[in-house]
């Protein structure tokens, strides 16, 4: 397995610690697709969190291509989000003092990996050729969410996560740059985690999960 | 609906303490910096009207020589038997003790009450102050210095006399300071009578001088105050930085708060009466604060004001701080003056905030390429204009102008400059690894150059002040030290208690000693102004060691002769008299300038005639200080037996050393306000950067959290967010080099020749720079480590919140 999950927990601290992963358990294998869905507040985006190594759960463990992350500090964390795992956010997070071209290859760049043919060939099936030196802040949401999911996949990841990466986007928009994503993830083999709480959204991938009371189920 | 929109606007505030903390921190140290300069000058110029009040100056037109001269006592007899009914003053200084004294000579029958002598009424009999000894009337302080010296007259204590000076008849002023039949001033009584003949009449070298016209003291120390005023203006300026990138950077961070109460139907107009309101409130709290904080500058910085103004100038010292009306009104103007100049800007652009147009319209690159242009263009105006005014106006206004001019356009050409060195390419070893985190540092930093520009002008404005000022200092030290070495040429100088003695010692050391140099000198008025003219003997020590800066051939030859006059380089600036002009010394007494000599320091004009040309003009110029050359090694020996023999004070033997360090001491005095000062403005151009990048750093997290997310670790986005703001700090700094130098070169040849009289070669001190360098890359460092320490400690709770979707 690509990734697994095994019985992982997670609280909020606070005067009492308010619980919000009870025991999640979940594999993944290379090249599969899951869209993981639940209510707001279920705790899907905590769990891809804690998957991406942006932040540590309280028990349990998660392991990525044989990789425990409980017995990585943080320099090690960091480095897993550099050369293995990429992530697509709803808000986009691009780098908005570099341009499109730049904000491409920069994580590829950032792990060593920078494959200029496929760059250019994810430039061009991601239809950014035209926009390649304007700045994040010149483009559409649609645009932007392309040049996001550009960047996580010209690394090459074993593991794709997404977190609502169309929530942002219309109807229309959501239709074309998830078409797009799941092409690009056959094309690079690459498992991909999707957190949505749209069914809709959800149907289009291989496997489906729901997050509840703490629990995939 | 106004007060529920107040609430709105005030809650901003409340979210942000420390950006208010920010903004009336940087108001409050703005007026606390111009006001304590302002106290500073207004208790200067309070005691100059004291003093002139307590001296009878005050409220009398005068009658003064048109060359600027002493005046013959024959014009005052022909005055009066005209009809004219005025009063003669003789007024100059003399040696009491280590230092000088002002002695002012009145004839006490005709002069206008004086507070003096009213207070010693009860105690003096005019008579008394006519007597065959005559009586001297001073303040307890100089007193006790006049009783220290026995051949001078009896002396009585009156408090309404400034330091330092002497009140006395005008015959025994004469016999004093030497000036037989010489009168300063003519004071012009009031009820002249009906038909006098006009003075150019009677006697047509001298001018009337208005009441109203300012005093000599506070002429004498213009450019003293406008330094100073020079200085204050600097630091509220740099303050003004502050409050400028705060009220800016609120309003960013409430544009949508504007918006949605201008789309709940809060008008416009009453929008910007609002924020108007919230900065008046503002710069009345900071303003209050402003001023306690300027009147503790203010009494931190006066004794070494007074020591200044007193030991430099010779005028009387200011006193202690009171509190003044129009001082609290005008410190209170300037802070509402400085937040709605900061703060319009705003103002304006909240006026015409439209409800609909979405943020950030313009695309980074274009905007701060188009900010750039509008910086660069005022910044070589403001420069073009400030060589304008040079071209266009005189004196120290026009110095002054070029300064602001030069200062005020190298900042606003400072973003655009560092903007284009971070676009230069960087040099890329072959084969090297790519690094896509120095681009993204590269681009970033150009990025942050809005929001981090106004700290970093700030910032090149204080360095290069200090620059400036810096090597103006030290050239002067550098030049003024060598020239110590050159003109204090006597191994050993010696004061004698009376003329008696004086001749007296001068026989007894004559056989003994390789030279005897007398030092005779007497102060004079010259082309309007006092000035000391010492008298020579023919020697070659002067011919051999004195530095001319210009002169005639054969002057020393003809000086001695009698045939003309060394003036000081200051004196010659002043009167405009160079080598070849002709200089009156005094009525019948004309002499043909023979060169110019370097006079550092030395505030009061200076000129050197032979000793029989003095002597035969000034017969009774004490002859009582000698500079002696003898072998150093001899110097301890013969000082012992000078004790022995003329039982002296220790204060009458100096050796070279101790006049050299006694001179040294003067020359420190003089620049102590500037250091403080220079250190002040420094402080807060730090306290800029430190408020910039803590006020920034609510908008930074979202911009450096993608980066975490992509696998940099906090700490070394932590050391990457230090190095950038030491790496802004050095461009400035190198920046701040060339306009450092620029700014001494204008001193030194402009307004130093201006506020002194001197021009002084330029020394580069490549030390001091580094030194300066360091302190500048150091507070960067330090002001940027407080936010960005706080990075290492951002739980990833908070560090996620930027990817939340509800966020």
């Amino acid at each position: 397995m690509l990734l697994t999950i095994d019985n992982v927990t997670k609280s909020w601290p606070g005067e009492t610690a308010v619980p919000v992963l009870r025991g999640a358990s979940l594999a993944l294998a290379a090249g599969e697709t899951l869209a993981l869905t639940g209510e707001s507040g279920s705790g899907k985006s905590t769990l891809l969190h804690l998957v991406a190594a942006l932040d540590v759960f309280d028990s349990g463990e998660i392991t990525i291509d044989g990789t425990a992350l409980s017995g990585l500090d943080e320099a090690g964390r960091a480095a897993l989000r550099r050369e293995r795992v990429a992530l697509v956010f709803q808000q986009f997070n691009l780098i908005p003092t570099l341009t499109v071209g730049q904000n491409l290859a920069f994580h590829a760049r950032l792990a060593g990996r920078v494959d200029r043919d496929w760059i250019d060939r994810l430039t061009g099936r991601l239809g950014l050729g035209a926009l390649i030196r304007r700045y994040p802040e010149q483009l559409s949401g649609g645009q932007q969410q392309r040049v996001a999911i550009g960047r996580a996949l010209a690394m090459r990841p074993a593991l794709l996560l997404a977190d609502e990466p169309t929530g942002n986007l219309d109807e229309d928009s959501s239709d074309a740059v998830l078409d797009l994503m799941l092409e690009l993830v056959a094309e690079t083999g690459a498992a991909l985690l999707l957190v949505t709480h749209s069914p809709r959204i959800a149907a289009r991938l291989e496997r489906r999960a729901h997050l509840a009371g703490g629990k995939i189920g | 609906m106004t007060g529920a929109a107040a609430l709105a606007l005030a809650s901003h505030w409340r979210r942000h303490p420390l950006q208010l903390f920010t903004l009336l921190a940087g108001l409050a140290l703005a007026t606390a910096l111009w006001s304590a300069v302002q106290a500073v000058n207004a208790e200067a110029r309070a005691a100059y009207a004291r003093a002139a009040e307590q001296l009878g100056a005050a409220g009398y037109d005068r009658l003064e020589s048109r060359s600027g001269a002493f005046m013959d006592v024959a014009a005052y007899v022909a005055l009066r038997r005209a009809g004219w009914q005025v009063t003669p003053v003789l007024e100059g200084r003399m040696r009491l003790g280590p230092d000088r004294v002002t002695v002012v000579g009145i004839d006490p029958l005709t002069h206008p009450s004086l507070p003096a002598l009213d207070e010693a009424a009860g105690r003096v009999q005019p008579g008394e102050l006519l007597g065959p000894r005559g009586l001297l009337l001073a303040d307890a302080g100089t007193a006790a210095r006049i009783r220290a010296r026995p051949d001078l007259p009896p002396v009585v204590e009156v408090e309404q006399i400034p330091p330092d000076t002497i009140i006395t008849d005008i015959g025994l002023a004469e016999r004093l300071l030497g000036l037989p039949g010489r009168v300063s001033r003519l004071l012009i009584l009031p009820d002249q009578p009906q038909g006098i003949p006009p003075l150019t009449e009677i006697a047509p070298a001298l001018e009337r001088i208005d009441a109203a016209a300012r005093s000599d003291m506070a002429r004498l120390t213009d450019s003293f105050q406008l330094n100073l005023t020079a200085f204050g203006l600097l630091s509220f300026a740099v303050g003004l930085f502050i409050v400028h990138g705060t009220t800016g950077l609120a309003f960013e961070q409430r544009r949508p708060v504007f918006r949605t109460l201008r789309a709940l139907g809060l008008p416009a107009r009453r929008l910007t009466v609002l924020a108007l309101a919230e900065m008046v409130l503002f710069a009345t709290l900071a303003g209050g604060a402003g001023l306690v904080l300027g009147y503790l500058v203010a009494a931190a910085l006066l004794p070494g004001v007074a020591a200044t103004l007193g030991g430099i100038y010779g005028v009387p010292a200011p006193g202690s701080l009171t509190l003044r009306p129009e001082w609290i009104a005008g410190g209170m103007g300037m802070s509402l003056a400085g937040a709605l100049l900061a703060g319009a800007q705003a103002l304006w652009r909240l006026r015409r905030l439209p409800i609909l147009a979405a943020p950030g319209q313009h695309a980074w690159g274009l905007a701060a390429a188009r900010t750039d242009l509008a910086l660069g263009a005022g910044g070589l105006a403001l420069i073009a204009a400030g060589g304008l005014a040079m071209v266009l106006l005189d004196g120290l206004i026009a110095g002054f102008a070029l300064l602001a001019g030069l200062m005020l356009g190298a900042a606003l050409l400072l973003p655009p400059i560092l903007g284009l060195i971070l676009r230069l390419p960087l040099p890329r070893r072959a084969g090297a690894p790519d690094d896509p985190l120095a681009e993204w540092f590269r681009a970033d930093m150009r990025a942050q150059l809005p929001g981090l520009s106004l700290a970093l002008m700030a910032l090149l404005l204080a360095l290069a002040a200090n620059i400036g000022v810096g090597t103006m200092v030290a050239s002067f030290r550098l030049t003024f030290t060598s020239w110590l070495d050159q003109r204090l040429v006597s191994e050993l100088y010696v004061t004698a208690r009376d003329d008696a003695q004086g001749a007296q010692i001068a026989r007894w050391l004559r056989p003994r000693v390789d030279a005897v140099l007398p030092i005779r000198a007497v102060e004079l008025r010259a082309a309007g102004q006092p000035v000391f003219v010492h008298g020579i003997i023919d020697h070659p020590v002067y011919r051999d060691n004195w530095p001319l800066l210009d002169a005639a051939p054969g002057a020393w030859e003809r000086l001695a002769r009698g045939e003309g006059v060394l003036i000081s380089e200051q004196l010659a600036r002043r009167s405009g008299k160079w080598t070849g002009a002709r200089l009156a010394l005094g009525p019948g007494w004309e002499r043909i300038v023979l060169g110019v000599y370097a006079d550092y320091g030395n505030p009061t004009g200076q000129a050197m005639v032979s000793m029989e040309d003095l002597l035969e003009h000034a017969r009774n110029v004490p002859n009582r200080r000698f500079g002696i050359r003898v072998a150093p090694e001899r110097v301890p020996e013969l000082i012992g037996a000078l004790r022995a023999a003329f039982d002296l004070p220790a204060g009458a033997l100096i050796d070279q050393a101790a006049l050299k360090a006694r001179s040294l001491e003067i020359f420190e005095r003089t620049f102590v306000i500037t250091g403080a000062l220079n250190i002040l403005t420094l402080g807060v151009a730090g306290f800029a950067i430190l408020t910039s990048l803590l006020t920034l750093w609510s908008m930074r997290l979202p911009q450096l959290a993608p980066l975490w997310a992509l696998g940099i670790t906090r700490r070394r986005l932590m050391r990457l967010e230090i190095l950038r703001s030491v790496a802004l700090a050095g461009l400035t700094a190198m920046l701040a080099l060339p306009l450092g130098l620029v700014l001494a070169r204008v001193l030194l040849s402009v307004i130093n020749v201006e506020a002194f009289g001197w021009r002084l070669p330029m020394h580069l001190f490549p030390l001091d720079w580094l030194r300066l360098l360091l302190l500048a890359l150091a507070a960067a460092a330090v002001a940027a480590a407080i936010p960005a320490r706080r990075l290492t400690g951002v739980p990833p709770s908070d560090l996620l919140k930027v990817f939340a979707n509800e966020r």
